[in-house]
């Protein structure tokens, strides 16, 4: 049997919860075993390559990029899973949702106290992500099978959902194992 | 000799004082009923539903129902933890609850429920609401986005610290604790070490720059689920299924 594929990506995240992915140390050598890693950040494989068993979700939605891509993983993944609470409840970047957009960008591209910006324009080059209005948990724009939680969720976590995924046993995780923090 | 009611819970038998609740009863009895509002030394208040329990088949607040003689409770039954499960599910939407980023993270009663019902994600869709803080005072600071109305502060600032710090204002979705003067809590006789403070359950009410002073792994519920305390026989540590699966969808 062909090993199962994996892909991972992160959106409006930090690359924190992919950081505590490797802290699995070496464990990821069992973990490459069980799988060949489709699309991800950890080969810099910019697309997909075929279908997948799971997909990996860090990071919420704050643009229209992440919305594609979020999509994206979708189509392509049998099990996504929202890893860290960024990817499930928009995280540190959802800090902006109590501010209007409009604002936001002015206070980054106008009135910050180190802002050099004299032609007075905000950023509209075709080649940069439009913003959401705000940030979104990856549920609230597809359907997500699993969460791990955490910021990040501990390797503990993610090894023990990953290992149960991929060979198809329930995902129980013991009271130690969730952490919001 | 003291006269005692006896009544059972979820088929086991326990003993009142008359006029105790059925939550103080169970307690001696070694059973936990989940609660946030309710707190011992407090008067009961009845406001997060949490401990809400059927008494001979009707929903009642167990912190606020006294026991009576003959009464069939039931606590742990899977469609009151469902309940339970919801309630907690929606003060997280309905408020601003960034543990990763909070001081409360590790000792705080909301999020330890959540752990303890094995809360992957909220079902709910997050509100994101606007919340003001109140950081007037040079010692306490209010941060609203946590709060979950539970009045603890309010009643342990009358009850046992004998002042009046805070009440409520507004009804419905605009309800919020407010400092008993016109101008946030450096208005009022707030001090550090009030009871008031440390009854909160949550990251609302704080004493400023302490936090964070206790290392990962050795806060309050990094280890043991909230209520095992209470329990005579902690159940097993408990474990999410498959059955999370899809919580959100």
């Amino acid at each position: 049997m062909s090993k199962a594929r994996m892909a991972t990506v992160s959106l409006a995240g930090c690359f924190g919860c992919h950081m505590s992915l490797l802290d699995i140390d070496e464990r990821i050598l069992q973990l490459v075993e069980l799988v060949e890693f489709d699309r991800s950040p950890i080969n810099d494989f910019k697309s997909f390559t075929g279908r997948c068993a799971v997909g990996l979700i860090e990071g919420g939605c704050c643009n229209e990029e992440n919305v594609h891509v979020l999509r994206s993983f979708r189509e392509h993944c049998d099990v996504l899973v929202s890893i860290g609470d960024c990817a499930i409840m928009g995280g540190l970047p959802a800090y902006r949702n109590f501010v209007p957009l409009k604002e936001c960008m002015e206070e980054a591209y106008l009135n910050g106290p180190t802002v050099y910006n004299p032609s007075g324009e905000l950023p509209k080059d075709r080649e940069v992500p439009l913003l959401l209005n705000k940030v979104y948990p990856c549920h609230e724009v597809v359907k997500i099978d699993y969460y791990l939680p955490g910021c990040p969720p501990p390797a503990d976590t993610l090894w023990a959902a990953l290992t149960a995924l991929l060979t198809d046993q329930p995902v129980e995780l013991p009271y130690e194992l969730i952490k919001y923090d | 000799m003291e006269q005692t009611l006896e009544f059972t819970i979820d088929g086991l038998p326990v003993t009142a004082a008359p006029g105790e609740t059925i939550m103080a009863a169970a307690d001696a009895a070694g059973i936990y009923i989940p609660r946030l509002c309710a707190m011992k030394g407090l008067s009961p208040f009845g406001a997060c539903r949490l401990c809400t329990v059927l008494v001979d088949g009707r929903s009642q607040s167990a912190c606020t129902q006294p026991a009576a003689a003959g009464m069939v409770v039931e606590n742990d039954t899977e469609q009151l933890q469902g309940f339970r499960k919801n309630l907690i599910d929606m003060l997280f939407v309905e408020g601003n609850h960034f543990c990763m980023a909070c001081e409360k993270s590790g000792n705080c009663e909301l999020q330890a429920l959540a752990y303890r019902f094995g809360i992957l994600a909220p079902k709910y869709q997050y509100q994101f609401p606007q919340r003001e803080i109140d950081a007037s005072h040079p010692d306490v600071l209010l941060d609203r986005n946590r709060c979950i109305l539970c009045a603890r502060c309010v009643r342990a600032s009358q009850e046992l610290d004998g002042k009046e710090i805070a009440g409520f204002v507004g009804r419905g979705g605009e309800k919020h604790l407010a400092a008993s003067s016109g101008c946030g809590f450096v208005g009022t006789d707030v001090a550090a070490d009030d009871a008031a403070l440390a009854a909160c359950p949550v990251g609302a009410l704080l004493r400023k720059r302490v936090g964070f002073s206790t290392p990962i792994g050795q806060r309050k519920y990094d280890h043991q689920p909230i209520g095992c305390e209470k329990e005579l026989r902690p159940e097993k540590s408990s474990t999410t299924s498959d059955v999370q699966k899809g919580v959100a969808s």
